[in-house]
C-alpha cells in the first residue's frame, strides 16, 4: 500500500543529503490542551516529532503522556467528553481540521498498545485485517511476510501463520501487533507503553526491533521505564503533574530535549528531580 | 546542492491522503437496520398493548371495576377475574414463603460455605439446568408429587398443589439470583469482619446479608412477576379450566385455600382465549388488560425497593 | 502466680449455631437436587408405564390422536421444529440486532430509553402472546399475505414463540458482546476501522461462543414454550403430520396441554394420559440437551478472556 509520504524520504535518502540538513518534522505540536468535559487533563505543549527518530514521553503516572499520545492518531475521538484544543501539523496538515477523516489518519499512524491485544483469528488475518479493510488488493501473503519480518517474527511463526494469536507467548503477541500496525504501511509508530506487559527478555528484544524500525518509521514512545527511554529514544519529552487553578491534577510538558542532555543534564530542576529518582 | 525543504507536494500528498470524509454508506446502513431491529421489538410490543386496550376497552367502558371484582360466569356479559387474581395472589405467597428461604439459603450454602468438590459441582451445574426445564414439565412434576402422591397433605387439585409446584419452578432461578448477588459482595468485606474475630455466620448475618439484600429482593421481586404469569404447570397441577366454578358453600377462607378448587389469572385468560364465541375475546383482552396492570405493579415494586435499598 | 492457659478453642455454643446454621443451608441446597431426582423419577415411572401399556407400533401411527391410540411421534416432534424454527427466523435477527446496537452502537442515554424497550417485552405473559398470534397475527397479518391461512396455525404459532424469545436472545447475546475487551476495539480502530467494521468483524466473532449460547437458549426456551402453541396453534384433539405451516398442526408441547386439559374426561384407549408423560420426558431430555450444549459454548466464551 502507499505510503502517505512517498518512500524516497527514508533515511538512507536523508543520509545522502547534505548533512547539515536537519531531519524534517513529521508532527509539529502548538499549545495542544486536552480537555475532559471540565476537566484540564493537559495544558500547553509544544514539541516538534522529528522524522526517523525515536521520541519519548516519561513522567510520573497521571501527567498525560498517553493522553497526549492518543492525539497523534485521534484515538481521543472515541472518548465522547474528550475535546482537543490547540493545533497538531502533521506533515504540515491539520490533523484536526475539519476536513480531516479520522479513520484515513489511522491508517497513516499506527498504534501498538500496553497490553498485547491480537484479535482471536490467525497469525495471518491479524496482520492482513487493516490492509484488507483499506481495500488492498495485492499480494497478502507477501505483504503479511514482510510485516512479519520487519517486526522480527516471522522466522518464529512463518509454519504457524493460520494457527490462533493466543497461541503465541507475551512477547510474540506484542511483535505480531507491531507487524499488525506496521501491516497498513504508516510513516509514524505510536508505543503506549509497549513493554510495560513483558518479562526483560521480551522487552530486549522490542526495545532492539524499536533501533531496526527506526530507519523507516518515525516512532513516538511512552514509557514509565526511564532507563528505557534513555536505551531507546533519540529525543525525550518530560511531562509532570501539577495542580492547577481548579485544584485540578493537570498535566504538562516540563521539558524536551536530546535524550543525553536529558538524562544527564537537564534544564529544569523537576526534570532532575524525576530522573534522579525523588519523586515519581 | 539545495537543502530538500518540506515540498509544497507532500503537504498536499498527506491533505489528499487524510481527508475528504467518504460518506460512509456501508456504516449508515448498518447502523439503521440494527436500529431497526430495536425498533421492530418496539413496534411489536406497542402493537400488542394497543390491541389489547381496542379489544378490551368496551368490557371496561361497560362494566368498569365491575369486571375486576366478579367472579367466573359462563356468561360473558358477567364473566370477572376476580377469582383469577384471587388465585394468582395466594399461589405467589406460596412462592414467596416456599422458594425464597430455600432458594436464598441454598444460594448462602454454595457461596459461602461449600467447598470445591464435586458435589457442590453438581449441584450447581443442577440448579442451571432446571432453570433450564420447560415450565409444563415442571407441572408433570406438580401432578405427580403434589396432586397424586402427596395428596393426603396437598387434598390434591388444591392452591396448595399449585403454589409448592410454582414454588419448585421458581426455584432454580431465585438460587441463581441470590447466588449472583452474593457473589457481588466484596470479599474485602468477608475478610474484614473474619479479621475481627467474627465466625462465618455472623460475618453472613451481619455484613454480607446486608449488602447483598437490595440485590436478593429486586431479584426476589422479578421472579415473583415471572411466576405470576405462568400458566402451564398450573394446567397440571389442577386449576379449574371451566367457565364456572366456586367455592364449596359455607367455607372459610382456610378451607377454600387448603381444600376448595382454583385458579388463576394467566389461567381463567388462557380458559377465555381458546373460546369460539367471539363475545369472548373482548373479556379475554380485558383480562389481559388486568394482567399487565398488576405485572407492571409488581414490576414497579421490584424497582422501587432496589432504589430504596440502594439508598439507605 | 501462673496464668491461666491461654484457652483458644471458643466458645462451644457459638460452635454448635455454627454447625447448625450450616446444615440448614446445606440441606436447602441438596433440595434442588432432590427436584431434579423427582422431576426425572415422576416422568420415567409413568413414561416407562406408559411405553409397557401401548403397543410400540402406536409410536409410528398416522397422526397423533391420543384418544385413538395413534401416538405418532414424528407428528409431534416434527411441529415442535416447524414453530422452533420459525421462532428462530423471527427471534435471531431481532435479538442479535438489538443487542448488537445495544452493545456496540448506543450512548449511554441511548440505552437507558432502548434497553427498557427488551426488558419490557420480556415481561409478557405467553397468554398473551397466544391470544395476540391467535386473534392479530392470524386475521391481520398472516390472512392479507396468506389468504388460505388457517384460523389456528402453526406459524402464527411460531411468530408468536420468537417474538416471546427475542429477550432471551438479546440478553444472553448482550452480555457476550459487552465482555469482549475494549482493547480489542482500539486495535481495530487504531488500524483504522470504522465502527461497523469493528463491530462485524471484530466484537462478532470475538463474542461467537456466546452469540451461539444464547441462540441455543432461545431454541431450547423455543421447544419447551407451552401456551402460544397451546393457543394458536390449534389442533387441539390431533393433528396428522402437516407440512404446510399455515395450517394447525400439534406440538410435543401443544400435546402435552391438551392431554392435561382433557384429563378429566379422557375416555380413550390405554395410555392415553400416560402419553403425557412420555412426551414430557423427551421434552426433558430435548432441552436438557441443548442447554449443556448452551453450557458448553459459555465455558468456551470464558476461557478466552
Amino acid at each position: 500500500m502507499n505510503r502517505i509520504v512517498p518512500q524516497s524520504e527514508t533515511a538512507d535518502d536523508a543520509a545522502a543529503s547534505p548533512p547539515q540538513a536537519e531531519a524534517a518534522a513529521v508532527f509539529e505540536v502548538q499549545d495542544l490542551n486536552v480537555f475532559y468535559s471540565d476537566f484540564h487533563a493537559v495544558r500547553d505543549v509544544n514539541i516538534d516529532v522529528k522524522e526517523h527518530e525515536i521520541t519519548a514521553f516519561i513522567g510520573p503516572s497521571g501527567c498525560g503522556k498517553s493522553t497526549v499520545l492518543r492525539c497523534f492518531n485521534r484515538m481521543n475521538d472515541l472518548i465522547e467528553t474528550a475535546r482537543v484544543e490547540g493545533r497538531i501539523n502533521y506533515h504540515g496538515v491539520d490533523l484536526y481540521g475539519a476536513e480531516v477523516d479520522p479513520v484515513q489518519v489511522r491508517r497513516h499512524i499506527g498504534m501498538v498498545f500496553q497490553k498485547p491485544n491480537p484479535f482471536p483469528k490467525s497469525i495471518y488475518d491479524n496482520i492482513a485485517f487493516g490492509p484488507r479493510i483499506a481495500g488492498f488488493s495485492g499480494n497478502m501473503d507477501e505483504l503479511v511476510e514482510s510485516s512479519l519480518e520487519r517486526a522480527a517474527l516471522w522466522d518464529e511463526v512463518k509454519d504457524i501463520q493460520d494457527q490462533s494469536a493466543f497461541a503465541l507467548s507475551g512477547g510474540q503477541q506484542q511483535r505480531l501487533c507491531i507487524a499488525r500496525a506496521i501491516a497498513t504501511n504508516p510513516d509514524v509508530l505510536l508505543m503506549d507503553e509497549p513493554a510495560s506487559a513483558l518479562d526483560p527478555i521480551a522487552t530486549l528484544r522490542i526495545e532492539e526491533l524499536m533501533h531496526e524500525l527506526k530507519n523507516e518509521y518515525t516512532i513516538i514512545i511512552v514509557t514509565h521505564n526511564m532507563q528505557q527511554a534513555a536505551r531507546v529514544s533519540d529525543r525525550t519529552a518530560f511531562f509532570n503533574v501539577s495542580l492547577n487553578e481548579k485544584g485540578q491534577r493537570t498535566g504538562q510538558l516540563v521539558e524536551f530535549d536530546e535524550t543525553g542532555r536529558i538524562f544527564t543534564n537537564p534544564a529544569e530542576e523537576a526534570t532532575e528531580d524525576y530522573i534522579t529518582g525523588r519523586f515519581g | 546542492m539545495t537543502v530538500p525543504t518540506k515540498t509544497p507536494t507532500t503537504k498536499e500528498l498527506v491533505s489528499a491522503s487524510i481527508s475528504g470524509k467518504k460518506t460512509d454508506v456501508v456504516g449508515a446502513v448498518v447502523a439503521f437496520v440494527l436500529l431497526l431491529s430495536i425498533f421492530v421489538s418496539l413496534g411489536i410490543l406497542v402493537t400488542l398493548l394497543a390491541d389489547m386496550l381496542i379489544k378490551g376497552w368496551s368490557v371496561f367502558a361497560d362494566r368498569g371495576f365491575d369486571f375486576v371484582t366478579s367472579p367466573l360466569s359462563p356468561d360473558p356479559a358477567r364473566a370477572g377475574v376476580s377469582q383469577g387474581i384471587f388465585g394468582s395472589v395466594i399461589l405467589m405467597v406460596f412462592v414467596v414463603v416456599v422458594a425464597f428461604p430455600l432458594g436464598v439459603g441454598a444460594a448462602i450454602y454454595l457461596e459461602e460455605y461449600a467447598q470445591d468438590t464435586r458435589l457442590t459441582r453438581f449441584i450447581v451445574a443442577n440448579m442451571r439446568n432446571l432453570a433450564g426445564v420447560p415450565s409444563i414439565v415442571y407441572g408433570l412434576l406438580g401432578f405427580a408429587v403434589f396432586v397424586q402422591l402427596l395428596s393426603g397433605i396437598t387434598n390434591g387439585r388444591t392452591l396448595i398443589s399449585g403454589g409448592l409446584t410454582l414454588a419448585v419452578l421458581v426455584l432454580p432461578i431465585m438460587m441463581i439470583t441470590a447466588s449472583e448477588a452474593l457473589r457481588a459482595v466484596p470479599e474485602a468485606l468477608r475478610q474484614a469482619s473474619y479479621g475481627v474475630g467474627a465466625t462465618k455466620w455472623e460475618t453472613i448475618r451481619h455484613h454480607v446479608l446486608p449488602v447483598a439484600l437490595p440485590a436478593i429482593l429486586t431479584g426476589s421481586v422479578l421472579t415473583i412477576a415471572r411466576a405470576f404469569g405462568e400458566s402451564a404447570p398450573l394446567l397440571l397441577a389442577g386449576a379449574v379450566l371451566s367457565n364456572f366454578f366456586s367455592a364449596p358453600a359455607g367455607t372459610g377462607f382456610v378451607t377454600h385455600v387448603t381444600e376448595g378448587d382454583y385458579t388463576a389469572l394467566p389461567i381463567v385468560v388462557f380458559n377465555w382465549a381458546r373460546q369460539p364465541q367471539k363475545e369472548f375475546v373482548a373479556i379475554t383482552a380485558a383480562g389481559i388488560v388486568v394482567l399487565l396492570v398488576l405485572l407492571l405493579l409488581v414490576n414497579g415494586a421490584a424497582i422501587y425497593i432496589r432504589d430504596r435499598a440502594s439508598r439507605k | 502466680m501462673t496464668t491461666a492457659a491461654l484457652n483458644l478453642s471458643g466458645d462451644p455454643k457459638r460452635k454448635r449455631r455454627e454447625r447448625r446454621v450450616r446444615t440448614v443451608f446445606q440441606a436447602a441446597a441438596v433440595f434442588s437436587v432432590v427436584v431434579s431426582a423427582a422431576i426425572v423419577l415422576s416422568l420415567i415411572g409413568r413414561a416407562i408405564g406408559y411405553l409397557l401399556e401401548i403397543d410400540l407400533s402406536q409410536l409410528w401411527a398416522d397422526g397423533w390422536f391420543p384418544r385413538r391410540g395413534r401416538f405418532d411421534l414424528r407428528t409431534i416432534v416434527w411441529h415442535t421444529l416447524v414453530v422452533s424454527a420459525i421462532a428462530m427466523l423471527v427471534a435471531t435477527p431481532l435479538g442479535l440486532g438489538a443487542s448488537m446496537y445495544l452493545s456496540e452502537y448506543a450512548s449511554p442515554r441511548a440505552r437507558r430509553i432502548l434497553k427498557p424497550i427488551i426488558e419490557v417485552l420480556a415481561g409478557i405473559p405467553s397468554v398473551v402472546l397466544g391470544f395476540f398470534a391467535l386473534k392479530f397475527i392470524t386475521p391481520n397479518v398472516l390472512s392479507t399475505f396468506f389468504p388460505g391461512t388457517q384460523q389456528s396455525n402453526l406459524l402464527a404459532a411460531g411468530i408468536g414463540v420468537g417474538i416471546l424469545i427475542i429477550p432471551l436472545v438479546a440478553s444472553v447475546s448482550e452480555d457476550a458482546m459487552r465482555a469482549v475487551p475494549s482493547s480489542l476495539r482500539e486495535a481495530s480502530y487504531g488500524l483504522g476501522a470504522q465502527k461497523w467494521r469493528t463491530s462485524l468483524s471484530v466484537v462478532f466473532p470475538a463474542a461467537l461462543s456466546g452469540i451461539v449460547a444464547s441462540l441455543i437458549l432461545g431454541l431450547s426456551r423455543a421447544i419447551g414454550e407451552t401456551m402460544v402453541v397451546a393457543i394458536a396453534a390449534g389442533a387441539t384433539g390431533g393433528s396428522l403430520l402437516q407440512v404446510n405451516p399455515l395450517n394447525g398442526g400439534q406440538t410435543m408441547t401443544g400435546a402435552m396441554a391438551s392431554l392435561a386439559i382433557g384429563s378429566d374426561q379422557v375416555v380413550g384407549e390405554a395410555g392415553t394420559f400416560d402419553s403425557l408423560f412420555f412426551v414430557g420426558l423427551l421434552l426433558f431430555f430435548m432441552t436438557l440437551g441443548l442447554n449443556i450444549m448452551s453450557e458448553r459454548f459459555v465455558k468456551r466464551f470464558r476461557q478466552r478472556y
